[in-house]
């Protein structure tokens, strides 16, 4: 097992080393594409407009490599500053916001010494494994030919049939080596490449408190667009009964001497809105801060949750303690979100809820069996769940291939109140 | 006598039919949104229309700005406005036009049936009333009606809410006569002269109002 999937690894760094080598030749036309680009600039209308293109080209050349990187286990984030608003590609704004970007000169810095290093390592991959696999096919190539013209590995020149034998195990170790090192190398070519490709520590920064305000923005326009909904439904809702109530009851009040059967009418109606009321008081409290969430915390609000499911839906949980109260409203209403959305869309027939915490991380899953083929693009439920848990910095992902499973993951960094007594 | 109602919600909107039905009003027209609702009243020209603040399709103040527009098209247009909560602000921009004809009420005022359809009466006839929430609100501030007795006072905030003088005497267990002294201290010391006694009722509101 373990042999293959180094086996598995070694190939695959094998192809990566093949392409990295691809993709270096690349490089300097990128380069030499952009360089004309910064140059050409200050012609009017067209020199904008080219660094526009050459410059979208570099990035993507960039943001390729840092997507195979993170694929490759070395992550590696965007560093780019975020596109003021209203900067249309080629204006003035616009410009000024790629020339100043530091990750924008970051970029065209490494294209030719991330070329050279990604083919240089590359070769040396391809040539060690060739190597190998010449010792392993030289021997059949000797017999079939009956002569033995050169050497391999220690022998050299091959002096009789019985060192070209020797040529079969020399080639195996070999082609093992070089598949133990291909993944090494890689690594090393990614991490030069994250010297010049990953964000700064300043421009990391300015990306986080970019980040920050889209997230408080996003929090404070949810907070008052959720009071709206709450006056709203109040004014509708319990506080138009309470007003239909007094008014069936003043009427009652009036009529009932003169026709006790009509009053008594209206009494049964006016306690019926009176119910109904209660009800819809009821359900705005549930809407703002679920009574069982106050009660038993996440765990027992989600087992709460869940009975009320058309589907049969499984809660695993391991908390130890209480979440902040703020976390545990945003995962209850994003988990309340999730699977709103399993019995509407997925067609299952059952679902599971997996609540744990481990590190200072909350990890929830909530997963079904049905048709799968979830949009997360599509569908204001997703983006709903994720704005929620932005603020926190929680993250959420969607894992729905056709015909199912679906999975929902969300991911918080918070803490956990000492344990339940 | 003809009224025009307008409230979005269906249960209140029948409610009040039906309860000024049973007092032998005619509801001529009951409509559910703003911009429906001033072409109904220059239509019919009901002798009092009420209407809620808040109607769709903006579900802000319509209601009340198709009341002053109404009452721009047809003077003094009697309008009683309800809502589920007053302001000052909307009492003193419902007054501006100064000439009477004017309620303005919390929605719960309906559940005591006869001084409901009581108020209607008054507003139809010219007079104001106004919330008993509307006028504590008010007379938490200070201003030129510091000079006012707290017996005047009392009397003020009874003709704010639109009792007349009789009513007045009966809530303060004091005569007509002395209801009227108080009034003609009151309009003396606000500095309004003799004139029509309605229309001076009128100002001396839109006074507390401006106060």
């Amino acid at each position: 097992m373990r042999v293959a999937h180094r086996f598995r690894t070694g190939l695959s760094a094998m192809a990566d080393a093949l392409f990295a080598i691809g993709l270096a030749l690349l490089n300097p036309g990128v380069l030499a594409l952009w360089l004309a680009g910064l140059v050409l600039s200050p012609v009017p209308v067209l020199g904008p407009e080219l660094l526009g293109v050459t410059t979208t080209v570099v990035r993507w050349r960039a943001d390729l490599e840092r997507g195979l990187s993170t694929r490759a286990g070395v992550p590696i984030r965007r560093p780019y500053l975020p596109q003021p608003a209203g900067a249309e590609v080629g204006s003035r704004r616009w410009l000024k916001w790629v020339v100043t970007d530091p990750a924008t000169w970051r970029d065209a810095s490494w294209l030719v010494p991330g070329a050279i290093v990604g083919a240089v390592l590359g070769v040396i991959t391809i040539a060690v494994v060739g190597y190998a696999l010449i010792g392993v096919l030289l021997v059949p190539l000797w017999l079939f030919l009956g002569d033995i013209w050169f050497g391999y590995g220690v022998f050299w020149p091959t002096a009789d049939l019985g060192e070209a034998w020797l040529a079969l195990p020399q080639g195996m170790a070999i082609l093992a080596a070089g598949l133990a090192l291909a993944p090494l190398l890689r690594a090393t070519n990614l991490r030069f490449g994250r010297l010049l490709l990953a964000p700064t520590h300043s421009a990391e920064l300015r990306l986080r408190v970019a980040h920050l305000t889209v997230t408080r923005a996003d929090a404070v326009d949810a907070q008052a667009a959720e009071l709206r909904r709450i006056e709203r439904d109040l004014h509708d809702g319990a506080q138009a009964r309470m007003v239909s109530v007094g008014m069936t009851i003043g009427l009652a009040e009036r009529l009932v001497r003169r026709d006790p059967a009509a009053a008594l009418k209206l009494l049964a109606e006016a306690r019926a809105a009176s119910t109904t009321a209660l009800v819809e008081l009821r359900h705005l409290v549930r809407g703002i801060h679920p009574p069982v969430l106050a009660e038993r915390g996440l765990e027992g609000a989600v087992q709460a949750l869940v009975m009320s499911l058309p589907i049969r839906t499984d809660v695993t949980s391991h908390l130890p303690g209480r979440l902040d109260t703020p976390v545990e409203s945003a995962v209850y209403f994003a988990v309340a979100e999730a699977l709103a959305n399993m019995s509407r869309h997925s067609n299952a027939r059952s679902g599971w809820v997996l609540l744990r915490h481990a590190d200072g991380v909350l990890f929830v899953q909530v997963g079904d069996d049905g048709d799968g083929g979830a949009d997360p693009e599509r569908g204001t439920g997703l983006h709903g769940i994720e704005r929620r848990l932005d603020v926190f910095d929680g993250t959420v992902s969607v894992t729905s291939p056709p015909g199912g499973p679906t999975v929902v993951t969300m991911e918080l960094p918070c803490a956990l109140s000492s344990p339940r007594t | 006598m003809r009224v025009v109602i307008a409230e979005d919600l269906t249960l209140l909107r029948d409610g009040l039919t039906r309860l000024l039905e049973a007092f032998d009003f005619e509801v001529v027209e009951a409509v559910d949104n703003g911009p429906a609702l001033l072409p109904a009243l220059l239509r019919h020209r009901p002798d009092v229309a009420v209407v809620d603040v808040r109607l769709p399709p903006t579900q802000t103040d319509e209601g009340l700005k198709a009341a002053i527009a109404a009452r721009v098209a047809i003077p003094g247009l009697p309008v009683l406005v309800l809502s589920q909560h007053v302001e000052p602000l909307y009492a003193r921009e419902l007054l501006t036009d100064r000439a009477g004809g004017i309620g303005y009420l919390l929605k719960e005022r309906v559940s005591d049936v006869e001084q409901f359809v009581s108020t209607v009466n008054q507003v139809a006839a010219g007079g104001t009333a106004f919330d008993p929430e509307v006028v504590a609100q008010l007379l938490a501030r200070r201003g030129p009606l510091d000079g006012l007795t707290a017996r005047e006072h009392d009397v003020l905030r009874h003709i704010a809410e639109g009792r007349s003088n009789a009513a007045i005497a009966g809530r303060l267990f004091i005569t007509e006569k002395v209801v009227s002294k108080h009034i003609n201290s009151i309009f003396a010391k606000l500095g309004m002269p003799p004139s029509d006694d309605d229309n001076r009722r009128v100002l001396a509101v839109l006074m507390f109002l401006d106060a």
